[in-house]
């Protein structure tokens, strides 16, 4: 295995256009073009037959000039420049000829998916657009195939000396039947030249320039704005407000209500539209409407009351399991036994642009600009709102300011038609950063409860973990929730002789919806909490425990898990990587006092990653001063990008474990904003060292695992340096000395 | 409302406005000067930092009445020509991701860079403490910080 320390000098290359589908397409009737399928597997699956066999494209115009057409949001996960690089890669396609064209209409951006997915059928493409080239220019030459090659947009015949590139073949390959994608041949990765490599994100000269376009940056000639006055209460409904005192504010054009979305939570009742000639005076309007809500159904639900609920869980009768015994693993022999409880609150996305969308319907046709990671379902909707086929409807995806699993349209797109439809001009609905945080579909509250049982040489017997969480799935009807939300924990890697997991989902009024790697953050922080608590327990470092019990697993395959058809974690692989990161970490070199470091693993989405962190209490605070991360991602496109991913969710996830929380008080969420919502700032940003070690194996995802490591490696850490063990997130050091939530 | 006048990126620009109107939603709003974001309206992350005077200001909490007749720059007109330096760092440690906040950010260190060529990690966190990033770049921001000024003032 090779490790790449240090990052490789950047490259330039490439260039990012934002122009639309159409203004393109006038130059793409001569061009040659390939489609491929891209689409996300949660899309997929949410969604009915697709029209449309393809949703990508290759177009390789007369001029040489390559566009790849994505249907995928960039939302900084960096797509707009690996994607290209994995077709520049295989179609032998010189990367400065490459163009991202955004396609209209983009659907599902999520899920750690547009590398791990799109690896393949970019490459099935590319290959078929290298192919055709060589076909075209042998023909040209009258020489067989196989004597020709491809390189930086060129097919070259050795034996002649002949080259042509591909801009003067590009008529004649347009006449050629298109190779098979699922036989034509792929490069072998020893022949890679680009994939690999450092290469600089291709938006990122816009970004700095304050240029790039998001959702709220759109204009459109006699546009308008407006914000909507959304009930506090969850579940609660409108009683008056004041539609003269809106009106009165210069700039405010018009007041009225509206029904929230049929799909939203709170459907069947009502909120209030203010729209101005600009965004402030809308604000202004909202505040003198001077609105009288009622509470709901929820009115007295409180963090209070969540804790109590997840705790009842704890020992309700569960609603599914996961097993490889009969047995209760909690009545079986052990030499020792310990039992914790971990918590975690609900959090918000507070992506840095708050949710907005821009709607213009003129002559039956409707046209969207919407900063979205599921362009089609807004489509779809607005369809279906408006009563118009789908193809009068155009949603330009623009720059996304932080997705993270938030923006996939309702409930503003709703409102957003609504105020459309009645104002008959275009409407910018823009939610403040108030209704951001007040609104949002938060990432589940969660409690964790696992026992464990120790042989007398050490080794875990029995292993039982209790999740209760409010449910995404079943927010509607718990009874409707499924294991959705078990990821990290139901695949964890010990081998435990007795393992036993089960599921209770709770009921709160709070939306949940999809968080930057959802659940495995909370998952993973209990199972690598726990097992430092068990090496903790049989006085053994908690590396080397670590790896004797993956050499456990190793030894002896373990009993399946029912209901469980994921695979577990290659248990020689994640041993590699805790060697690695303690190698490179120093683990056991003195750090002097107040100090501690912490270690974690974790294998998702076929990426595998191991991490130490290094932590300071002191005075009553925690600084996290280094963190060392091992990642496995197999291969590596973007050198660049994928640092960058892996950076970003590791201080992600860091911000979640020291800062976030999301309370709730008589029926209503608390925090309005970032004084209420504190979040992860840069002197709190820690030393970062990252390695890559590429494994062989196809490209994982890389978005959201790395999020999941930084809880444990510095609760763990805390643990090593004060004997403290923290068991609720965020940590707080002022819980009890042996720690929180322990042993209700 | 009343009429205000004042100095955008060098420019002359005059405005029909109520006087309390954040500068942020003239620029946004009324110019259509989009690069200065909207992130809190309560001077909270940073997101909407412009100079006005040479100093690094929350637009958001800049009234129009306050901002009138004082020369502002923004983002659009960070550099003259070009990249200025602190943009050129930001690309050459490739730092944005999403990019919402960093106009934002690039206005607070290029302000503190004015103020103090070489900043200490200190000086860096005591004022770039202002400015939310949610994707969390903060380890390739004090890094592209360092190299400004290292490659400003060798």
């Amino acid at each position: 295995m090779s490790t790449k320390a240090s990052p490789p000098p950047i490259e330039r290359r490439g260039t990012i256009s934002r122009r639309t589908f159409l203004a393109t397409s006038a130059a793409a009737g001569s061009a040659l073009v390939v489609g491929l399928t891209l689409r996300s597997h949660f899309r997929h699956v949410a969604s009915q037959a697709p029209q449309d066999p393809f949703d990508a494209w290759i177009r390789i115009l007369p001029d040489g000039q390559t566009q790849l057409v994505l249907n995928k949001s960039e939302m900084g996960q960096g797509v707009f420049t690996a994607l290209p690089m994995i077709l520049a890669e295989e179609a032998e396609i010189d990367f400065s000829q490459v163009t991202v064209v955004q396609a209209d209409n983009a659907e599902g951006t999520g899920g750690s998916g547009s590398v791990w997915e799109g690896y393949k059928p970019l490459r099935q493409a590319g290959a078929q657009v290298r192919e055709l080239m060589i076909a075209a220019a042998a023909r040209q030459w009258s020489v067989p195939a196989t004597e020709c090659r491809a390189s930086k947009s060129r097919v070259i015949h050795a034996p002649s000396g002949h080259t042509l590139a591909y801009a003067a073949l590009v008529r004649d390959a347009r006449r050629l039947p298109l190779p098979d994608p699922n036989t034509v041949p792929l490069k072998g990765p020893k022949d890679f030249t680009l994939l690999g490599r450092s290469v600089p994100n291709l938006d990122i000269p816009d970004k700095v320039k304050g240029i790039a376009r998001f959702g709220l940056d759109v204009r459109v000639p006699g546009m308008v704005y407006a914000v909507v006055a959304q009930c506090p209460y969850l579940r609660g409904d409108l009683v008056r407000f004041n539609v003269e005192a809106a009106r009165a504010v210069p700039g405010v054009v018009d007041v009225f209500d509206i029904p929230t979305a049929p799909e939203s939570a709170n459907k069947n009742t009502r909120e209030v539209a203010v729209i101005a000639t600009n965004t402030w005076a809308a604000i202004q309007g909202r505040k003198a409407l001077a609105v009288e809500w009622k509470a709901g159904k929820y009115q007295d639900e409180s963090t209070e009351s969540l804790t109590a609920q997840l705790r009842a869980g704890l020992d309700a009768l569960e609603y599914w399991n996961s097993t490889n015994t009969t047995l209760n693993p909690d009545s079986v022999p052990a030499a020792k036994r310990i039992e914790s409880v971990y918590e975690f609150p609900f959090l918000a996305h507070a992506t840095m642009e708050p949710m907005n969308i821009t709607v213009n319907l003129e002559n039956g046709r409707c046209e969207i600009w919407a900063p979205t990671q599921d362009g089609e379902g807004t489509r779809e909707s607005a369809a279906e709102f408006f009563g118009i086929d789908k193809r009068e409807v155009t949603v330009h995806v623009t720059f996304i300011g932080g997705g993270f699993g938030r923006r996939f349209g309702e409930p503003y797109d709703h409102q957003a038609f609504q105020i459309t439809r009645r104002m008959k001009r275009p409407v910018q609905l823009v939610w403040t950063r108030e209704d951001d945080f007040t609104h949002d579909r938060y990432r589940p509250a969660c409690m964790h409860r696992l026992r464990g049982g120790l042989d007398s040489a050490g080794n875990i017997v029995s292993w039982t973990d209790r999740i209760c969480d409010t449910t995404i799935i079943g927010q509607n009807d718990p009874k409707q929730a499924q294991a959705y939300e078990l990821g990290g924990a139901i695949d964890q890697p010990y081998p435990a002789q007795y393992f036993r997991m089960s599921y209770f989902p709770v009921d709160s009024g709070v939306t949940r919806g999809a968080w930057r790697g959802v659940e495995i953050a909370f998952n993973v922080f209990a199972v690598e909490t726990f097992i430092d608590e068990l090496a903790n327990l049989t006085g053994q470092d908690p590396y080397l425990f670590r790896r004797r019990m993956l050499q456990n697993a190793e030894a002896h395959p373990q009993p399946a898990r029912s209901n469980f058809d994921g695979s577990l974690a290659d248990p020689k692989r994640t041993i590699d990587m805790l060697d690695v990161v303690t190698e490179k970490a120093g683990w056991g070199k003195p750090l002097g006092p107040n100090k501690g470091r912490g270690i974690s693993c974790f294998y998702s989405k076929t990426t595998y990653l191991a991490q130490v962190a290094e932590v300071t209490v002191k005075d009553g605070s925690i600084h996290v001063d280094r963190v060392v991360t091992v990642v496995d991602p197999g291969r590596v496109i973007n050198m660049n990008g994928i640092r960058a991913q892996i950076e970003g969710a590791i201080l992600m996830g860091l911000s979640a474990a020291l800062k976030e929380r999301i309370t709730v008080k008589n029926g209503m969420i608390q925090e309005q904003n970032f004084d209420g919502y504190d979040v992860l700032r840069i002197p709190d940003a820690p030393q970062l060292e990252t390695y890559l070690v590429e494994g062989g194996r196809p490209p994982g995802g890389i978005g959201e695992p790395p999020l999941a490591l930084i809880g444990p490696s510095v609760g763990n850490a805390i643990f090593a340096a004060t004997g403290k063990r923290l068991r609720k997130l965020p940590f707080q050091l002022g819980c009890p000395p042996d720690g929180c939530s322990t042993n209700p | 409302m009343a009429r205000f006048t004042f100095q955008i990126n060098g420019r002359q620009e005059t405005v029909d406005a109520d006087s309390n109107m954040p500068l942020l939603w003239v620029l946004r709003d009324l110019l259509n000067m989009t690069g200065t974001k909207y992130g809190c309206g309560m001077g909270l992350c940073g997101a909407c930092t412009v100079h006005i005077d040479g100093a690094a200001m929350r637009s958001c909490q800049t009234s129009l009445a306050d901002a009138a007749g004082k020369p502002i720059v923004t983002i659009e007109g960070l550099a003259a020509n070009g990249l200025h330096p602190v943009q050129e760092a930001w690309v050459a440690e490739q730092v944005p991701q999403c990019g919402y906040c960093q106009p934002g950010q690039i206005m607070s260190a290029s302000a503190l860079l004015a103020q103090k060529p070489h900043p200490t990690d200190a000086e860096i966190n005591d004022v770039m403490s202002g400015n939310v990033c949610r994707c969390a770049t903060y380890f390739r921001i004090r890094n592209a910080i360092h190299r400004a000024a290292a490659e400003t003032h060798p």
